[in-house]
């Protein structure tokens, strides 16, 4: 049997009947072994190959990871704890790839999370987990529990000098915990308010200490990488970036769901291979590339590959590659209400434009929908999404993330919002 | 002060000094604490916002503000199951609204509103990550997928059977 760790390293331990893989068949399967080989290299040496390995964040904005933990002070740390953090609180639109990694393969997060901690030599680890994964709890409970048993966790790990401590912490939900400082705050007992930068996490983040914070699937990959080294990580990518990603596809399509693969892998692969192209009756407009906070993108896009670079180039952002089609019997309109409702409800509050901006988007949007739309919504909108949706107007991400579908709806859709107005109903509601 | 702290059992006390043990400070398990209330109690009451501030050392209003900033934390008394139904986009792509229309009508409630037999709280909440079997809700603990008119009456009703109630 070929070991299909080589070319799936993350999903090497997912099974169809999505069964929870335990510590033995985990062990079974060369687990923890990144985990003896990086305790038997210096943090450093453990962070060059990270580096080398050119892996990029996977939870949205694809920062080069080794790159991130450098900024951690090491030799000349002042006294005290540092902390690495999993981001597991996956609630982008149209995202459901975390989960999957979390229920059926939990020891792959803890050990990716303590070749991470050793690197960066954090001596206290949280997951900070969504509420709602009630299952993803239990296995990351479950296997926590074992990890410490087995000496993988605590003090002295595998008789080394190296202690760390690993505490699950559940969410209490709200979508902007999973930006990284309002993570921060949230797991500090406080509002999930997003601060300002500088400082940077890496340097004052949890109670004002060195934090490293990571998406999951990022985490997952750091274990293999130790393994396997760079040059392996490299190859496993298609174009210029390295490494696989969970690659996933939501809506009108035959076989919805959720697949490792090269990263770099083309959309129409994607989406014609594996999720089996549209459902019958059903024609592709447009697709949202990763995520509820990423631009349209369209037919003539199909053959880009799902790069962070490509996807950038052509307008979007690959963010955590979980596409979502629009296929031609959904209302664009409805669509993109659907997707500010969210964001205005998730709004954290702190700045008006994202506060007050988001529901009068929303409003206007539903008044369109709605029959009621005027002539003049159109500029309306187009002048929310250059004053939202510039960078430096709204203290965090949030709000110019809500306003990339939007923005590219207007540019790819216009004359279905056009429709909505000058017929006075949504061309495609039944009642329309 | 000790006749506030009353308010809280034992057993929540317990966990709750669990959680402290390895804070820096009683107020950072503020979420985490209300969390624990919330699952011996259901809710959160003004009773217990007030034992538990004192007892994590900070403003009652402080605490306040926190627990509604929380999508998951109710401070209002909600039914024996919550249904927390996804009305995010793909699910909205696969027909979610009506559905939602159809549990509701069922149920007779709408968002927000629990059952006059006080048994089921109906909440809309953001994408829960099962967007490829779309449409999903939960209901109490379990994820329910690949939702249909039919499969949200059948699980309506086992869950009654399941009480050991006839529908
Ligand atoms: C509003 C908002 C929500 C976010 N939600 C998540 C999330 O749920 N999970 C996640 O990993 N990153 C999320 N991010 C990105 C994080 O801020 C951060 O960039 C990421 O966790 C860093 O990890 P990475 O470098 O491994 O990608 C979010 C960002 C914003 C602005
Ligand atoms: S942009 Fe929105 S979510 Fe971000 S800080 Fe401002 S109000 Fe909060
Ligand atoms: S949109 Fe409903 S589960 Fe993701």
């Amino acid at each position: 049997m070929t070991d299909r760790g080589l070319t799936h390293p993350l999903t090497r331990n997912v099974h169809q009947d999505k069964r929870v893989t335990d510590l033995a068949a985990y062990e079974a399967n060369g687990g923890y072994r990144g985990l003896r080989k990086a305790v038997e290299m210096t943090p450093a040496d453990c962070l060059q190959v990270v580096k080398d390995s050119n892996l990029r964040g996977r939870g949205g904005a694809g920062f080069p990871t080794g790159m991130k933990w450098s900024f951690v002070p090491m030799d000349n740390a002042p006294p005290g704890h540092k902390y690495l953090i999993a981001n597991a609180d996956e609630m982008e639109p149209g995202t459901f790839k975390d989960r999957l990694l979390m229920e059926c393969d939990p020891h792959q997060l803890v050990e990716g999370m303590i070749c991470s901690a050793y690197t960066i030599q954090a001596d206290i680890a949280y997951i900070f987990l969504r509420g709602e994964y009630i299952k993803s709890a239990q296995t990351l409970s479950d296997a926590l529990r074992e990890a410490y048993a087995a000496g993988y966790l605590g003090k002295n790990i595998l008789g080394t000098d190296y202690s760390l401590e690993l505490y699950l912490h559940t969410s209490a939900g709200r979508y902007i915990c999973g930006e990284e400082t309002a993570l921060i705050s949230s797991l500090e007992g406080k509002r999930a308010n997003p601060r300002a930068k500088p400082p940077f996490p890496q340097v004052s983040g949890l109670w004002g200490r060195p934090t490293i914070v990571n998406n999951v699937e990022t985490l997952c990959n750091i274990c293999h990488i130790l393994d396997r080294g760079a040059d392996w990580f490299q190859q496993l990518g298609h174009g210029e970036d390295a490494g696989t990603k969970m690659y996933g596809v939501s809506g009108n399509v035959v076989n919805p769901g959720c697949w490792e693969l090269p990263i770099g892998t083309t959309v129409r692969e994607i989406l014609e291979e594996h999720a089996g192209g549209m459902l019958p009756g059903y024609k592709m407009r447009g697709f949202l590339p990763g995520g509820g906070s990423t631009d349209f993108l369209t037919e003539e896009h199909l053959d880009l590959a799902m790069d962070y670079s490509t996807i950038g180039k052509a307008g979007s952002r690959m963010g955590t590659g979980t596409m979502i089609i629009l296929d031609d019997q959904t209302c664009p309109v409805g669509m993109v209400k659907n997707l500010i409702e969210f964001f205005a409800h998730e709004s954290c509050g702190f700045c008006t434009p994202c506060r007050d901006g988001l529901p009068w988007t929303r409003d206007v949007l539903e008044e369109i929908e709605a029959g009621r739309g005027r002539e003049e919504d159109m500029g309306i909108l187009n002048h929310q999404v250059a004053f939202i949706g510039a960078i430096g107007n709204t203290h965090c991400a949030l709000a110019p993330g809500a306003m990339e579908p939007l923005q590219s709806a207007l540019k790819y859709f216009p004359e279905d919002f056009e429709r909505h107005i000058a017929g006075q109903s949504c061309p495609y509601c039944d009642a329309g | 002060m000790s006749a506030l702290i009353n308010a809280l059992s034992t057993r929540e006390l317990a966990e709750i000094d669990d959680e402290i043990s390895h804070a820096p400070y009683r107020s950072a398990v503020a979420i985490d604490a209300l969390k624990i209330v919330q699952a011996h109690r259901g809710w959160v009451s003004d009773e217990s916002i007030k034992a538990l501030a004192t007892y994590l050392e900070m403003s009652a209003a402080e605490l306040d503000s926190i627990a509604t900033f929380y999508n998951l934390i109710y401070r209002r008394p909600v039914g024996d199951k919550v249904i927390l139904f996804c009305d995010s986009v793909s699910c909205w792509i696969r027909g979610c609204a009506k559905l939602e229309q159809h549990i509701g009508d069922r149920l007779g409630i709408k968002r927000g509103e629990t059952t006059a037999d006080n048994r089921y709280t109906l909440l809309p909440v953001p994408c829960l990550g099962a967007c490829d079997k779309a449409p999903v809700m939960m209901v109490g603990d379990d994820l329910h997928e690949n939702l249909t008119a039919d499969s949200i009456d059948a699980i309506l009703a086992d869950d009654s059977t399941s009480r050991g109630e006839h529908d």
